[in-house]
């Protein structure tokens, strides 16, 4: 009687926590919500169909290399390195790709991916067999990256007439009426929602970040999982490195200066534990469209582009902040029910 | 009992600090052999003004990472007291007047951090990244693309002016009382070894009544504070102050704080390590301009070592282990 009571009182007290864990994204959405109904009233154009195709166009590949710091991040690390990643697996593509124009499309996706991979096995390595922390080493790849991307251009761009017009349409053609990138961002999300949600190694992710010790008494490697981890970031900016080349049509070594930045702040806004083991991928798409559509107003009602950098920072903050108070919030309800 | 002397004695000598000072030795001979010009007395003088800025926020963040905290902001934040003291000049104010609102403005951004980090308990890496952007963001809105240039000639020898008329810089004779400061804090009062401890066990420090947010508040604000302090001492050098002042900093100073042997995890390293950490690099980073190595390969050195740095204590620290495993079994 008396052990059915205590379990019914369990449940009830998971399916509370269950309502208030999805509360907090519905928050975001929320907040999604009014946003869009101020900036439509302050400009017309905001609420049109051409404009969300732009902001989806625009949020495409933060989302990509935002799901690889996302991961990174469940898992209880720090990945500094995506900005500079991208800007120097775009900048080997490009030039691989103008200097021979036979390339077929896909086959340069694959080299920019396996050029990332190179550089996220790298990071991977140091951080778990070199005991090394990771925003150190990181922030020591952040500039071996960028020296690189400066290193193998020697400082000279790739043009748009350099590249060859197949190449410019990964990024500008469509499938089935989809625009690519658009496409490439769903067959992320579906493919990560997959392995997140629905694979063994993607649950072991989320308990290699949530309590490493455990993770190795029951005979999960933590070291693999971070290092696996940090491959598949690596992987995924460098999509990112050649959708971003491909969409803007050159490729400069200081290109996506800061992006790690912007992909931190998605990750904490959509809801991921910065401490590692919790954070969803439905959070993150939030996250980053509430980031895109900020950044759209931000520029439809014209405000100076030097306000960017410092409004950065402040959404970090505040979202960090925000974080913190409601899970105090949400601890207490619990205790005290 | 005579085992274990010997084993002090050994211990002694294999501490961190001997290979940077073997290291040290190296870096010298290489540029004596480089260039005749470099071993010479004004010649060694000048060399420290390309680090002794950097040399007053390692100083800070030595303190900040043995308590295992980190600042990434600094840099950010010699930008905006820099913009903020050179734009109060040129609307009008005296220059000490202005010098000493953009210290002001430069505790106050260390301030933030450090209540941030306290109050709502987080990271201080996240925070100080959130910072690193907001405060280059304000020092952009405030100037712009533009930049503030003409600054008065007492002003001037803050930078770069000598010691009477000896080749002795005046900056470094600053860093050198600052610097011993420094080390008797850290290592001869409770003080600093509270710092050692928080970076240990914090819960532990908070369980023993040792005021953990306070001595991290104090931390943050003097990191803010040096960060201007360093602003000061670069304006005054370069005679200018632009938004993009002392971009990558933050990674030549951690990288300078992990190359002396402080761990990023907390609770180890000493200023010793650190001081000669900075010579090292600094001489480092005047040899290879010596030898006209561009800027961009000057990054990436620098980042191999950082990531080096951190690796080798580890795989030393294994392989000494398992000796010792052999040793025992």
């Amino acid at each position: 009687m008396k052990n059915e009571g205590a379990s019914e009182k369990v449940t009830a007290r998971r399916r509370l926590f269950l309502k208030l864990t999805k509360f907090s994204e519905f928050g975001i959405f929320i907040f999604i919500v009014v946003l869009v109904i101020i900036v439509s009233l302050r400009s017309p154009y905001f609420f049109t169909l051409k404009n969300f195709n732009d902001i989806l166009l625009d949020i495409s590949i933060l989302f990509i290399v935002a799901t690889g710091q996302m991961l990174v991040i469940l898992a209880k690390g720090l990945d500094l390195s995506v900005g500079a990643g991208v800007a120097f697996v775009g900048m080997v593509v490009a030039l691989i790709v103008s200097n021979n124009w036979g390339i077929p499309p896909a086959v340069s996706i694959l080299i920019g991916m396996g050029c990332g991979l190179v550089c996220g096995a790298f990071n991977g390595l140091i951080v778990s067999k070199g005991r090394v922390s990771p925003v150190i080493t990181t922030l020591g790849t952040m500039s071996i990256f960028r020296g690189l991307a400066f290193v193998v251009s020697g400082g000279a761009w790739v043009d748009a007439v350099e590249m060859p017009e197949s190449f410019k349409l990964i990024a500008r053609g469509s499938i089935l009426r989809i625009p690519n990138l658009i496409f490439f961002m769903i067959l992320v999300f579906v493919l990560f929602y997959y392995f997140l949600n629905y694979t063994k190694t993607g649950r072991y992710i989320y308990a290699a970040g949530s309590n490493p010790a455990a993770c190795r008494i029951i005979g999960v490697s933590v070291e693999k999982i971070t290092l696996l981890t940090y491959a598949i970031s690596g992987v995924l900016f460098g999509l990112g490195g050649v959708l971003w080349v491909s969409r803007y049509a050159s490729a400069q070594s200081d290109s996506a200066m800061g992006f790690e930045f912007v992909t931190i702040a998605a990750c904490v806004i959509g809801g991921v534990n910065i401490a590692g083991g919790s954070g969803t991928l439905p959070g993150l798409f939030l996250g980053v469209l509430l980031l895109g559509i900020i950044i759209n107003a931000l520029n439809l009602v014209r405000i100076s582009p030097f306000l960017k950098l410092a409004f950065q920072g402040l959404v970090i903050l505040i979202a960090v902040i925000t974080n913190v108070i409601v899970e105090k919030r949400v601890l207490k309800t619990i205790l005290s029910k | 009992m005579n085992a274990e002397i010997g084993k002090k004695k050994n211990v002694f000598f294999r501490r961190w600090e001997w290979y940077l000072v073997i290291l040290i030795i190296f870096v010298n001979i290489v540029n004596v052999y480089l260039s005749p010009y470099y071993l010479n007395m004004t010649n060694l003088m000048d060399m420290t003004f390309n680090f002794m800025e950097k040399g007053f926020i390692v100083l800070i963040m030595a303190y900040i990472m043995i308590s295992a905290n980190i600042d990434i902001s600094v840099a950010s934040n010699i930008a905006m007291s820099s913009v903020v003291m050179s734009v109060l000049y040129q609307s009008g104010f005296n220059i000490w007047l202005a010098v000493l609102s953009g210290l002001c403005t430069g505790a106050a951004g260390g301030l933030l951090n450090g209540l941030i980090v306290t109050r709502f308990r987080l990271s201080s890496v996240v925070v100080t990244l959130g910072t690193y952007s907001l405060y280059r963001g304000i020092s952009f809105l405030i100037l712009g693309d533009k930049a503030v240039t003409k600054f008065p000639e007492g002003f001037s020898y803050v930078g770069q002016g000598y010691i009477l008329n000896s080749p002795v810089p005046f900056q470094l004779v600053v860093f050198v009382v600052i610097a011993v400061l420094f080390i008797l804090i850290l290592h001869k009062t409770t003080f600093g070894r509270y710092v050692y401890s928080i970076g240990t066990n914090e819960e532990a420090c908070r369980y023993s009544g040792v005021k953990v947010d306070r001595i991290k508040v104090i931390l943050f604000t003097l990191s803010g504070f040096l960060s201007a302090f360093s602003g000061v001492f670069l304006t005054s050098r370069i005679g200018v102050s632009r938004p993009s002042i002392a971009l990558n900093y933050e990674l030549e100073i951690i990288t300078i704080v992990v190359l002396g042997g402080v761990s990023m995890y907390g609770g180890k390293g000493t200023m010793a390590g650190v001081i000669l950490a900075l010579f090292l690099v600094g001489m480092l980073r005047y040899g290879l301009s010596l030898k006209n190595v561009p800027a961009n390969m000057i990054l990436i050195i620098i980042g191999l070592i950082l990531i080096c740095s951190a690796i080798i204590p580890n795989v030393v620290y294994g392989v000494r282990k398992r000796s010792e495993f052999r040793k025992e079994i």
